[in-house]
């Protein structure tokens, strides 16, 4: 391959400094960004929203660039959201699917880094069902890299869309009680939102059943309970996460019927929290198995659709903040 | 690199002797004769080396009997790619090792006394470290019916076990223990609850949670070897407990050996000079079997090493290729070389003031030796001149990609180490020369 004459690495160190508000190359995480990153990103988004509702939903910011949405793992809404994010920012936009592609016929991560480091992409957003397989793919690409998901460990533009969600509900973050109920084991929302609403001073709850809840939760920053009404007292904002049928490598629940009475959030439930509480889901949701349609549906309380179109402005944010740095790199070669 | 010399006797003078099976630390030297020991000790040669024989001098540097790795995996037959006989040799006395025993999960599985005499041949051929096997507990370790172990050993197996997987069905394990004890041999068992590490890759705990990989929690350890204690108990086998790693299982142990059963264990270096800490950052060359542990755990295995309760160090050298080890933490394979670090990083015990010398020296020399009944480890008249010249202070960096190993997945790479292995002799042969 041709682009292997040359570095196949930018060294870190040889970039200039990316944005001065977001100095980092890759998005691959929450972990490690401070409060003010995440401010300057959320800040960047809110005028993404505005842009979007308005009849000229185009701008060329990012004309010339490619970006390549590169899914090993099924997924519509993410994939559609960076796909909007791109093309409204004036970027050639590629999806890649790994069913019937290449990965699929046993090519190895890194040899899919050097095929797209031949092709010279911009932005490489990246899911994979891995944990670090998105981390592994970033130090052999020499473009900006996006998580767009991996494995159980984080998705970040996921939590930053939530977190924009709330602020706009909620004027703020800080000070607020967040519960997160559901599949923590398996959740890489989980985990992302976790670290986010800790760094923006929220106080983050854990419900769940212990087989979802995995060990050293308690070390993370968080209040754990395994009792939905203990758990949501006092809560402005409720988080609900996706049963994962196709992760719960066991039984981690006995039935959808147990897990429900349990843990579903219902009208009784809901009850317990804050009278001005939302509701939150990364989609797509499970109606009746972990949450129940009456209260999704509920146009005061859920703010389930919100999130989508929060997603779009974020994911345009951080394409925003990242080709910046792009430019300022190249400035300086 | 043979030496020459025509009358067949070598005098290695000037060195410190150090022998640890019989505690002789010393200012000496030793005299071979063709692939034997003639002599040791501190008075040889008072009056000077006779003419006629080669001369070795030591230069006040350390000549210890070779290394005794108790636990490598060899991949010949099968997986030549990753490793050979030729290429393991080639590292082991790289590393001091002049004996190492291999597991039998090859391709064939090492269940035939056909297998064993091939290896023992082929390693024979090749004139490195010497290898004995140890052939498997069960046919194919499939851990079901019992490999034919009395003709095994009569071929030349030291041991039996499944490899790197558990004897997991109580039954078959309490029938292996009780049939290998008619003829005194020794079972060893990779300690993990199969079922419990099941889609596993780390420790289990905060960090695992943090990286969204799912654990093995410690109790498959010591499940596992509880199930043996009780086991050995009834049988009377001799049992051997293969890479110790946890707090919990070195009290196991402890609890054992008071209680007067026929149990052994050994623990790696990753186990007692790292901690999960380093399979951070998704680092594939740090995922183990067993995994690495808490801090609290490799401090117990440390002190497990002091006071005795585990036995002897092995490399548990386990060769990965880049294509297994190159890929998303859950798709890499476990396991990392160690045949060429195996004695730094064990002198790392002395450095760091847990083990005298010749204590930390003991735990790969006449301890595994002892286990497995073989003559070696220990410096001997009439013995095989196998012997180990090195530099217990001088400091290097491991360069895993500058290994004779053919696979390069050292979870030491880039770690500053002391203890240079300067000369290793196999058989009275030199066989491995460091260059400066």
């Amino acid at each position: 391959m041709l682009c292997l004459a040359r570095p196949a690495v930018r060294p870190y160190s040889s970039l200039t400094m990316t944005d001065a508000r977001f100095p980092h190359r890759h998005l691959l995480g929450i972990q490690g960004l401070g409060p003010s990153e995440i401010t300057s990103l959320l800040d960047l988004a809110e005028g993404y929203v505005e842009q979007n509702r308005s009849n000229d939903k185009r701008k060329n910011l990012l004309r010339g660039r490619t970006i390549v949405n590169l899914f090993f793992e099924n997924s519509t809404r993410t994939r559609t959201s960076f796909e909007l994010a791109g093309k409204r920012l004036g970027a050639d936009v590629i999806n890649m699917q790994s069913a019937g592609s290449s990965v699929q016929k046993g090519e190895t991560l890194i040899d899919t880094a050097m095929t797209l480091n031949a092709m010279h992409l911009d932005v490489l957003v990246v899911r994979h069902p891995d944990s670090g397989a998105v981390k592994l793919l970033s130090e052999k690409v020499n473009c900006a890299v996006i998580n767009g998901g991996d494995g159980s460990h984080e998705h970040p533009t996921q939590a930053l869309l939530d977190a924009l969600t709330i602020r706009r509900r909620k004027g703020k973050l800080s000070g607020l009680n967040v519960a997160i109920c559901g599949d923590v084991r398996h959740s890489r929302v989980a985990r992302s939102n976790i670290y986010l609403l800790n760094a923006m001073g929220a106080s983050v709850r854990l419900i769940g059943p212990r087989t979802l809840l995995p060990s050293g939760l308690d070390r993370m920053g968080v209040e754990v309970f395994h009792d939905m009404k203990k758990g949501l007292a006092d809560v402005d904002v409720i988080m609900m996460l996706r049963i994962q049928n196709e992760r719960m490598s066991g039984n981690f629940i006995p039935s959808i019927r147990e897990y429900f009475h349990f843990f579903g959030l219902d009208r009784e439930k809901l009850g317990l929290a804050k009278p001005d509480a939302v509701i939150m889901h990364p989609g797509p949701m499970n109606r009746g198995v972990e949450i129940d349609s009456d209260v999704a549906d509920d146009v005061e309380r859920s703010l389930i659709r919100s999130q989508v179109e929060m997603g779009v402005a974020v994911r345009m944010a951080c394409l925003d903040m990242l080709t910046r740095g792009l430019i300022q790199s190249e400035g300086e070669s | 690199m043979g030496g020459r010399n025509s009358s067949g006797l070598v005098a290695y003078v000037n060195a410190r002797l150090l022998d640890p099976a019989s505690g002789l630390d010393g200012k000496g030297a030793v005299l071979t004769n063709g692939e034997s020991i003639a002599d040791f000790g501190p008075g040889l040669f008072h009056g000077g080396v006779p003419s006629g024989m080669e001369v070795v001098d030591c230069h006040g540097l350390c000549l210890a009997p070779g290394l005794v790795d108790m636990r490598v995996q060899l991949r010949e037959p099968g997986e030549e790619h990753k490793e050979t006989l030729k290429s393991a040799g080639e590292a082991a006395v790289a590393g001091g090792v002049t004996s190492m025993v291999c597991l039998p999960n090859t391709n064939p599985v090492i269940d035939e006394v056909a297998t064993v005499e091939f290896v023992a041949r082929r390693a024979r051929k090749i004139g490195l470290a010497k290898v004995y096997p140890y052939a498997a507990a069960t046919k194919r370790v499939e851990g079901k019916e019992l490999a034919e172990m009395g003709m095994l050993a009569e071929a030349g197996a030291l041991g039996f076990t499944d490899g790197v997987k558990a004897i997991r069905n109580a039954q078959v394990m309490r029938r292996a223990l009780t049939y290998a004890a008619t003829f005194g041999l020794l079972i060893v068992q990779h300690p993990e609850e199969p079922s419990l590490a099941e889609g596993g890759m780390m420790n289990e705990g905060e960090l695992a949670t943090r990286m969204g990989l799912s654990g093995i929690p410690v109790a498959a350890e010591a499940i596992m070897l509880e199930r043996d204690m009780r086991l050995v108990e009834i049988t009377g086998g001799r049992y051997h407990a293969a890479h110790v790693a946890t707090a919990e299982g070195v009290e196991i142990i402890r609890k054992a050996k008071a209680k007067g059963l026929s149990v052994t264990c050994d623990t790696a270096p990753p186990y007692f000079a790292l901690n999960e800490l380093a399979v951070k950052d998704y680092r594939t060359f740090a995922k183990l079997s067993p995994p690495l542990r808490s801090e609290t755990d490799r401090l117990a295995v440390v002190a497990g090493l002091k006071d005795g309760t585990i036995d002897s160090v092995a490399s548990d050298h386990s060769p990965q290729d880049q294509d297994s080890k190159r890929v998303p933490f859950a798709a890499a394979e476990f396991g990392g070389v160690g045949l060429e670090t195996l004695l730094a990083v064990t002198l790392e015990l002395h450095h760091n003031g847990h083990l005298g010398l010749l204590d930390a020296l003991r735990l790969v020399t006449c301890r595994p030796a002892g286990i497995l009944g073989l003559e070696a480890g220990r410096l001997k008249v009439g013995a095989a001149a196998d012997l180990v010249l090195f530099d217990p202070d001088r400091g290097w960096k491991v360069n895993a990609k500058a290994f004779r190993s053919k696979s390069k997945n050292s979870p030491f790479d880039d770690r500053p180490v002391q203890g240079m292995v300067m000369r290793t002799i196999v058989d009275g042969r030199t066989v491995f020369k460091h260059d400066a």
